[in-house]
């Protein structure tokens, strides 16, 4: 929502909004000003120019939430290999601590930038925009962004990401999109990672996950994988690549999809 | 608990409606949060005493009012209420809907003292409020 053209009035908010004009004066000469305006504006604002830096180089923006542990730089390591003749990747990283992950995911030949957030428990919209200061984007296909491990406070902060793939993994549990619903509606895809451990945690319900999901009203696509295995992994590489040509096909941007066959630089 | 950033950013933006309205203090602020905002009033109240200190709303009273989550149904057309986890149609039971509200999070109000003519005098000092008001 806007907060400009009276778009963010809702059915919810909308008798919040005080009758006769924005200004009322109330007991004691205090006045009233009415503004109904979003609490994150300011990182949505910077959201929004992050998108727009991504979408000026062809580059999609994917998001990576999950619980801490769920395999989500194992999953970027192994996309990272599948994909190396494919497309250019770069990765920013979010922990609270340590350089670790962009060390792993550097040791894949891809450039990683380490956003460390202190005691912070989510990515907002300024460190990424710090992040991208770091990154060359030119010639890039994908930039994945970590987010820090929480299935709760990064869903309530837009980065500049096109979409939202949360990770949940077999020993979690399958009730977790019902214990947290704020981050599973958020989800464009969820992938049920360390699939290979189906066998051994019985109770844990890929159709379950599925059905908890639907009661959020979210038509996210669920697959399974593992990345250890392999199993699965054509789906969520296949939903990457449908991804990007359908973030090209919406901007006009003249775009660098690059095959094996053809690695002509892109235009400065 | 990402409260506290929420908190900053509500005192960024309040100061920021102060200083458009030449206003010499905040007395109060009213917000709307819908449950599916991912922030719980609670504490985001805690993060508000924290936040609001040195601010022009150090004095401030926060006042929250809780949304209800509707849902708009894509089969049937009903508009009912719903429940965090369970977002489907209370009147058919689809699960194909779309939610009309309870996922602001929103500065809706806010209450202030000010000088009565901000052109007459260049410097922002507190003038006597009338309310004696914290």
């Amino acid at each position: 929502m806007c907060d400009t053209c009276g778009c963010n009035v809702t059915p919810g908010n909308a008798h919040l909004v005080q009758p006769g004009g924005k200004l009322s004066r109330t007991e004691d000469g205090r006045e009233a000003v009415s503004v109904l305006r979003n609490l994150l504006h300011a990182n949505d604002h910077t959201a929004q120019h992050n998108r727009e830096h991504f979408e000026r180089h062809g580059v999609l923006a994917v998001n990576l939430m999950s619980s801490p542990g769920a395999g989500k730089t194992s999953l970027l390591e192994a996309t990272i290999d599948a994909l190396r003749d494919e497309l250019a990747i770069a990765v920013i990283e979010g922990d609270l601590e340590t350089e670790n992950d962009a060390s792993r995911i550097r040791r894949h030949g891809v450039e990683a930038i380490q956003i460390t957030t202190g005691s912070a428990c989510h990515l907002d919209a300024h460190m990424v925009h710090d992040a991208l200061h770091q990154l060359n984007l030119d010639g890039l296909d994908i930039v994945f962004i970590e987010n820090v491990g929480n299935l709760v406070c990064p869903a309530s902060f837009d980065l500049g990401q096109h979409r939202n793939v949360v990770l949940l993994s077999v020993p979690e549990g399958d009730d977790k999109p019902a214990k947290y619903p704020v981050m599973f509606r958020a989800a464009d895809l969820v992938l049920l990672s360390k699939c290979d451990l189906l066998p051994l945690l019985d109770d844990f319900n890929p159709e379950a996950a599925r059905r908890h999901l639907q009661n959020l009203a979210n038509p996210a696509p669920v697959f399974e994988l593992s990345a250890k295995s392999s199993a699965g992994m054509d789906h969520w590489l296949e939903w990457l690549r449908r991804e990007i040509a359908t973030a090209r096909q919406a901007t006009s941007e003249p775009h660098n999809l690059r095959s094996s066959a053809a690695s002509t630089p892109p235009a400065p | 608990m990402h409260e506290l950033s929420v908190c900053q950013a509500l005192i960024e933006q309040v100061e920021a409606v102060a200083r458009e309205q030449n206003a010499t203090q905040v007395l109060l602020i009213r917000l709307g949060i819908g449950p599916l905002s991912g922030v719980e009033p609670q504490l985001l109240e805690q993060a508000f005493y924290i936040a609001r200190a040195g601010s022009i709303a150090a004095d401030a009273e926060l006042q929250m009012t809780s949304l209800p989550i509707r849902v708009n149904c894509t089969s049937c057309g009903a508009v009912s209420e719903a429940q965090p986890a369970r977002l489907v149609c209370a009147a058919c039971g689809d699960w194909q809907t779309t939610l009309v509200s309870g996922d602001e999070l929103q500065l809706t109000q806010v209450e202030l003292t000010r000088k009565p003519d901000p052109a007459a005098s260049p410097q922002p000092e507190q003038h006597a409020a009338s309310s004696g008001v914290n």
